[in-house]
């Protein structure tokens, strides 16, 4: 791959792109259309995450990339050894440690810092798009701030099952301007969007889209204000680490029925059970 | 008990090993070179050629060999080789006019300048495996290639009717083509830019929108006006020359349709056109291409929208490629278990909402 | 100011009599579908709390006409000065936004076929409660509320505020999206037909239905229909179509019982014969 320039992409694409991330962090939750170019990864598999990440990597940068929240899941470690191939940065586990961070799926659990960039990987940028499949549609409703449709869909969630039945991929408002997905993050991750120290870019690819959260920026989750929007995970603690406030993966452990819950994120685990922390049945595990 | 899976990097490594030797498959048959894909499989290099938007016959003989015949495996081989590639310039338009034609037909007219060629076709062979392939080596006896006369410049057909005014004339939309791979797409597209994307979407994708066409979904009374293969040069303009110079030759594939007409009381009728053109010969892709290229322009026509999915830009446009679709198509299998668990938890509470006793009943079998 | 005149002679004019300026005025409204006329040099004025009808036999332009005054046909030519909150606009040189705003909050149209204007796919709740959440509404059990309150004003059951459109017949359907379209107090309402299609007992019941809300509401209505039993219930005033143009208007009464032109005589007599 010494053939490639550094990061992969040419410099005049990255500046391209590096435009359309400005645009984005001048508008905050306004999609910025970009030219997505073929990557060689396939499009669905990050590759608008891999673009951004790509446009703001310097050699100095040390780079994290999580997928479901571990290190260790094999996209991410496909997308880590691209960019230690391209652009040969340091790569860590450690949150705290990381200069960019590319994930999929997850908010990490460590709070973030300023001075960090979160990369996420997007799929279908268009929180109205399930509601209206047209893009020239959809485009006008975010100019005209029609909003309605939105809430009409969380009304109709109530009226069924009692409660909003969007578990992951939840709709926010930006600043009370842009509707926007925050991609497919569980909506534990939700809050963790608002006020964030971190400067936030969400990358789509093959939907040629880009935007942003820049630091400290205000994100409500749509709710109603008798329904409101409530963080959940599941009602366990972390049976490695103890943890009672990660978000935790369900893990099948036998064909009994028998199950645990441990933190999605691997490095937050592995660094409280490195501290000494155990839970229910950490001491077995280790 | 449980530890956290660990092995990632192992695991891909492993596959990776695994593919290369099946890739390979029995070692006691001898390896296909490149070469002999390129000159024995040229229909498939063809197709990953103008799907994969470059025209390179060794590349996409080396991208189907790398992908064990895949074909959109391969195109994706190529695209992402593609986007590295610098841009120096752009060529002059072609000018298939020029065109040095292996084959030329048309559906319209009986006989006309040029004559109807068929060239390399299937179309006239009758669909019977022919065993005879089977024995290798038997191509000793070289079949006689018939004496061709050398086609001199071989006339559009379009331009017989465009003389009388009996066609649309085709708008000069001005001089900057968009480029696809260096803009978001942008719509509702121009149909330079909609052209462009035709040319490189999924052959199967847009063969069944045309059909759809001619079953009635945005009908639009097509006839092949003329389907023309051959070389064409490739001509770029140098700054510091000042005139065009010829830097090679592609192989393309040109379809153009006949169409129902429009025309008011004060405006005369006139037939309109749909347009295909494709790298290599893919007569398939070409003719597909013109009709649904044809069943797009209805609103500059003038004619309904019917609902049709071929009329239907945004669809059309943002399904048709390959690439793109495959993607995201195939990236349902990475793993999904934070967004899962989300919802198992979801579903676990409406259950315990709704009837708890019946449920409690349930699962205590 | 002619018509100022005229009204407040008449008895409906109470409401209306303070308003200093027409909630529309329309001045040469004309559309042409290439060499057809769909409508021509239409001009009218229609005053807050009035409701206006349309009348003409098929293809005379009514809904043509309607169309253009709602903002979803671009006319040809001529203007449709609407009373914003900010003043007096023409509805057809202002953006495609503004125009879509106003749809969402002043206006309302209630379409013929009831499908066009409802949501299907979602329930009769959703459906009159998306206009309160596209103005803000963010209490779920207050929209829920307003929308049962309205299920009850169009006599549809409570019980049925979670159905989809779908699962209701066509009078029903109708009456969702009429009360689809009032629950936020729109301050004019257009309808094409809105008793179009509906079977003679259904139609009476709505009509019965809509001029309760007209009255209750003081509503300003601009109504097309072919129906002259629908306008002598609903308007205030008529105005007659023929061929795109406008043939006759005045008030209602006045027109069906002493109709000036041929063709609104032809058509008064064409429907007392029945
Ligand atoms: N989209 C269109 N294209 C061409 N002509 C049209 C179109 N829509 C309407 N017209 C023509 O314009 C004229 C007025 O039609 P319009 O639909 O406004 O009549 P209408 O009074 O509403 O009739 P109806 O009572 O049958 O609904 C008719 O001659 C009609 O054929
Ligand atoms: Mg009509």
């Amino acid at each position: 791959m010494s053939d490639y320039n550094f990061a992969y992409l040419d410099e005049q694409t990255k500046r391209m792109i590096r435009r359309a991330i400005l645009k984005g962090v001048a508008i905050p939750g306004y999609q910025v259309p970009f030219a997505s170019r073929e990557m060689p990864m396939p499009y669905g598999w990050g590759t608008g995450g891999v673009q951004v990440t790509a446009a703001c990597l310097t050699p100095d940068d040390v780079l994290k990339v999580i997928d479901q929240g571990a290190d260790d899941t094999t996209n991410a470690v496909s997308i880590r050894r691209f960019f230690q191939k391209t652009a040969g940065v340091e790569v860590t586990e450690a949150t705290a440690e990381a200069t960019i961070i590319q994930t999929r799926h997850r908010i990490p659990e460590t709070p973030l810092t300023e001075g960090q960039i979160l990369v996420y990987q997007v799929p279908i940028p268009e929180p109205l798009r399930f509601l209206e499949p047209r893009e020239t549609e959809t485009r006008r409703m975010h100019e005209l701030e029609e909003y309605g449709l939105m809430h009409v869909k969380l009304y109709e969630d109530i009226a069924r099952h009692g409660t909003i039945a969007t578990s992951y991929d939840y709709p926010v408002r930006v600043e009370g301007r842009y509707v926007m997905d925050p991609s497919p993050i569980p909506k534990f991750d939700n809050p963790k969007l608002s006020g964030n120290p971190a400067l936030q870019l969400f990358g789509a690819g093959r939907e040629q889209r880009i935007y942003a959260l820049p630091p400290y920026t205000q994100v409500v989750s749509l709710d109603f204000e008798d329904h409101p929007f409530v963080a959940s995970k599941a009602e366990h603690d972390c049976d490695l680490c103890g943890a009672s406030d990660s978000y935790l993966d369900e893990v099948i452990t036998d064909d009994q029925g028998n199950r645990m819950f441990v933190c999605s994120d691997t490095d937050y685990c592995r660094t409280r059970r490195a501290a000494g922390l155990v839970g229910r049945l950490g001491g077995e595990a280790a | 008990m449980y530890v956290a899976v660990k092995g990632g990097e192992r695991a891909i490594d492993n596959a990776h090993a695994w593919l290369a030797e099946v890739r390979r498959g029995d070692r006691d048959v001898p390896e296909l070179t490149v070469a002999q894909i390129r000159e024995q499989m040229t229909l498939a290099v063809n197709r990953v050629m103008a799907e994969g938007s470059l025209y390179d016959p060794d590349l996409a003989a080396l991208a189907i060999k790398q992908a064990r015949g895949d074909l959109i495996e391969a195109i994706f081989l190529v695209r992402a080789y593609r986007t590295t590639l610098p841009r120096l310039g752009s060529s002059a338009p072609v000018e298939t006019g020029a065109m040095a034609v292996t084959r030329r037909i048309s559906a319209t007219f009986k006989d006309l300048p040029g004559g109807q060629i068929l060239g390399p076709t299937f179309d006239y062979t009758h669909r019977l495996i022919d065993f005879a392939l089977a024995a290798e080596g038997a191509d000793a006896a070289e079949p006689a290639m018939p004496a061709v006369d050398k086609v001199e410049e071989v006339p559009h057909v379009m331009e017989f009717l465009n003389k009388d005014g009996l066609i649309q004339s085709e708008l000069q939309e001005g001089a900057q083509v968009p480029d696809l791979t260096r803009e978001p797409m942008e719509l509702p597209a121009s149909r330079p830019l909609r052209l462009q994307a035709l040319a490189r979407s999924d052959e199967g994708f847009l063969l069944s929108l045309a059909y759809s066409t001619q079953r009635g979904y945005g009908r639009t009374h097509a006839f092949v006006g003329e389907l023309r293969i051959g070389t064409v040069a490739v001509e770029m303009e140098v700054p510091e020359l000042g005139f065009p110079v010829e830097i090679g030759e592609i192989e393309l594939t040109e379809c153009e349709t006949v169409n129902q007409f429009t025309g008011s009381k004060t405006e005369p009728a006139q037939f309109t056109r749909g347009y295909g053109l494709v790298l290599g010969q893919s007569e398939r892709k070409a003719i597909s291409m013109s009709l649904v290229d044809r069943a797009l322009r209805w609103r500059e026509l003038g004619e309904d929208f019917s609902g049709a999915p071929a009329q239907d830009e945004e669809f059309v446009l943002m399904h048709a490629d390959n690439i793109q679709a495959t993607g995201f198509l195939e990236h349902i299998k990475l793993p999904h278990y934070v967004d899962f668990q989300a919802e198992l938890e979801l579903i676990r509470k409406l259950r315990r909402e709704t009837e708890p006793s019946d449920l409690a009943a349930e699962e205590q079998p | 100011m002619n018509a100022r005149i005229f009204y407040e002679n008449s008895e409906t004019s109470q409401e209306f009599r303070c308003a200093e300026r027409p909630l529309l005025a329309v001045r040469g409204l004309t559309k042409r579908y290439g060499e057809r006329i769909g409508c021509a040099e239409v001009s009218f004025n229609l005053w807050p709390g009035e409701v206006l009808g349309i009348v003409g036999e098929s293809g005379s332009g009514k809904s043509t006409l309607l169309s253009c005054l709602a903002g979803h046909l671009a006319p040809d030519e001529g203007e449709v000065v609407f009373a914003t909150a900010e003043g007096p606009r023409d509805t057809v040189t202002m953006s495609e936004a503004e125009r879509r705003r106003l749809a969402r909050t002043d206006w309302a149209f209630v379409h013929q076929n009831p499908r066009d204007g409802l949501r299907m796919g979602v329930s009769a709740g959703g459906n009159v409660g998306e206009r309160l959440m596209a103005v803000g509404a963010r209490n779920y059990g207050a929209i829920r509320g307003r929308a049962l309150d309205w299920l009850e004003r169009v006599e549809i059951a409570a019980d049925r505020i979670d159905d989809r459109p779908r699962a209701f017949s066509g009078g029903m359907q109708q009456r969702l999206q009429i009360a689809r379209n009032l629950v936020t107090g729109p301050r004019l309402v257009f309808m094409d037909e809105p008793t179009g299609g509906l079977d003679v007992s259904v139609q009476a019941r709505l009509l019965d239905l809509l001029r309760g809300l007209v009255r209750e509401m003081g509503l300003s209505v601009i109504i097309v229909t072919h129906d002259l039993a629908v306008v002598r219930l609903l308007a205030d005033r008529l105005m007659v179509m023929k061929g795109g143009r406008v043939v006759e208007q005045g008030l209602t009464d006045q027109v069906l019982d002493d109709p000036r032109h041929a063709y609104t005589q032809l058509l008064v007599s064409s429907v007392l014969q029945v």
